[in-house]
């Protein structure tokens, strides 16, 4: 691991002053420090900040950035109102990275691409314009939508596509003290040109919470498929929240894992669902829709067949219809 | 960078590099060598300390972020003539080969008893609000973050299985 400056922030003002890297749980930025993926010159803890409340304020449930994952998703209120982010957070990492994990740090989590990770090799997203080994290469647990011809990492995280499935807003403090609320999809940037570039946050701006608008009608689910039963990233899955009111979609919300650069979710795959009569015709037109754009590179082929059922079998679940 | 830990129960201070992890504080400043160092990165289980009670790979945390903090390691637990009863079952089922991956399985599972009391849901339960049952299934979903390249699994199952009501299986802790 290269030297560091470590600096431990007491309030949130020394967090947005300090010049440097936020670091909070760890787990996913001290492992690619300790492989020199990352070489921050100074590191700002900001574990000492009080930001580890989940409130409930008007038409939102406010979640602090230091929430840990294992508190988030063993809070009574996220286990009754918001399931498929309870869901999704158990699904993710083992019992020992939730505890230390943050909300704030599982947003900002890197792709978990072998190239990213293997400093012998060229990668477009660690060392911009070296070019991008894993189209060709080793790319099973990569991405099928979204991707570019510099990049087809994905975004690792389970929590972000139930969040996303939720219409949650992330919290950004700037260092003059300003406060603006994003949509993940506003938050994370798409690879294009600039791989190296994940999410709008500037320099010296801190995630300080996630919101969570009011609990949507309708049944919540979390699927999720891996190469085994337990701690390993999707390769596959949904967040997923449908309502069904007199025998038709009244509502659907849907949001992909293990699919693209950011959590994945397509408005034109719910309008092809909102209205009709739940039935295998409906479910596979709505997997057409996700899949027009769809590309595989080789080794992650499968993605796209996995994709469909594993969405038909969501919406079978979700509306009580067999397939 | 000078700090002080609360390890099992005493003060200790040390001076370490920012970069020394939890893991190599205990073992290389502190001459504690029962927290093991598997894969140095977070994927094995074998270097899992309590933290604040919590379980957490010791690997994956900086020494200097947890100035203040109370750490438990396996010689917390335990030592030879008064071991637990973690570790007794572990001995009486044989749940090891090699034993390296051991000390990380007994203080994870002292964690995944506290948190199933505490009502805790995991992957595999069927409902995240009722009290789920201690179950083989909800044994090894909870223990997936230890890994045991003997495959010694069903001894180290059985061990935690039958040392649960006497680690405090189903007695509820406050809220911290």
């Amino acid at each position: 691991m290269k030297p560091f400056d470590y600096v431990r922030a007491e309030s949130r003002e020394d967090a947005l002053r300090a010049d440097g890297r936020v670091i909070a749980g760890g787990t996913n930025l001290l492992d690619l420090m300790k492989l020199e993926v990352e070489t921050p010159d100074r590191l700002i803890d900001v574990t000492r900040l009080d930001l580890r409340e989940i409130t409930r304020q008007e038409n939102s449930l406010r979640i602090g950035a230091l929430v840990s994952n294992a508190d988030l998703a063993a809070d009574e209120t996220v286990r009754r109102d918001y399931p498929v982010l309870s869901r999704a957070l158990l699904a993710g990492a083992s019992a020992q990275l939730r505890n230390k994990a943050t909300t704030g740090g599982n947003l900002m989590q890197r792709t978990r691409c072998p190239y990213f990770y293997d400093t012998t090799q060229p990668c477009n997203k660690r060392e911009p314009g070296t070019g991008c080994q894993a189209m060709e290469g080793f790319n099973r647990i990569l991405a099928i939508l979204g991707t570019s011809d510099k990049c087809i990492a994905t975004h690792p995280s389970d929590m972000a596509v139930a969040m996303r499935a939720l219409d949650a807003r992330v919290e950004i403090e700037s260092p003059t003290g300003e406060t603006r609320m994003l949509t993940l999809d506003e938050f994370y940037l798409l690879p294009g040109d600039t791989p190296e570039k994940e999410t709008v946050l500037e320099p010296g701006e801190l995630i300080t919470a996630v919101h969570l608008p009011e609990p949507p009608k309708g049944k919540q689910a979390y699927r999720k498929v891996r190469d085994r039963a337990s701690y390993a990233f999707a390769l596959v899955s949904v967040g997923a929240v449908i309502d069904v009111q007199g025998g038709k979609i009244a509502a659907a919300s849907l949001a992909f894992g293990g699919l693209g650069p950011r959590p994945w979710r397509n408005a034109d795959v719910e309008e092809a669902l909102v209205g009709e009569t739940p039935s295998d015709a409906v479910f596979d037109k709505a997997a057409d829709v996700l899949l027009a754009d769809a590309k595989g590179f080789g080794a992650n082929d499968f993605k796209i067949p996995l994709t469909r059922r594993v969405l038909k079998a969501v919406l079978s679940d979700l509306t009580g219809v067999s397939q | 960078m000078k700090i002080t830990l609360s390890v099992n129960g005493e003060e200790r201070s040390l001076d370490v590099d920012p970069r020394t992890t939890l893991l190599d504080a205990l073992r290389d400043h502190l001459d504690m060598t029962g927290s093991k160092k598997g894969c140095d990165h977070g994927q094995c289980g074998a270097c899992t300390m309590l933290v604040n009670g919590r379980r957490i790979n010791s690997c994956l945390a900086l020494a200097v972020m947890h100035e203040g903090d109370e750490v438990t390691t396996i010689e917390g637990l335990g030592e030879p003539g008064a071991l637990s009863p973690l570790q007794k079952a572990f001995v009486r089922h044989d749940g090891y080969q090699c034993g390296y991956c051991t000390p990380g399985q007994i203080v994870s599972a002292k964690a995944m008893i506290a948190e199933f009391s505490n009502g805790w849901p995991s992957y595999v339960s069927d409902d995240l609000e009722a009290a789920p049952d201690f179950s083989e299934a909800e044994i090894k979903e909870r223990m997936s973050g230890n890994l045991c390249r003997c495959s010694a699994y069903p001894g180290i199952c059985a061990a935690i299985k039958d040392a649960a009501p006497e680690e405090g299986l189903n007695e509820r802790e406050a809220a911290e």
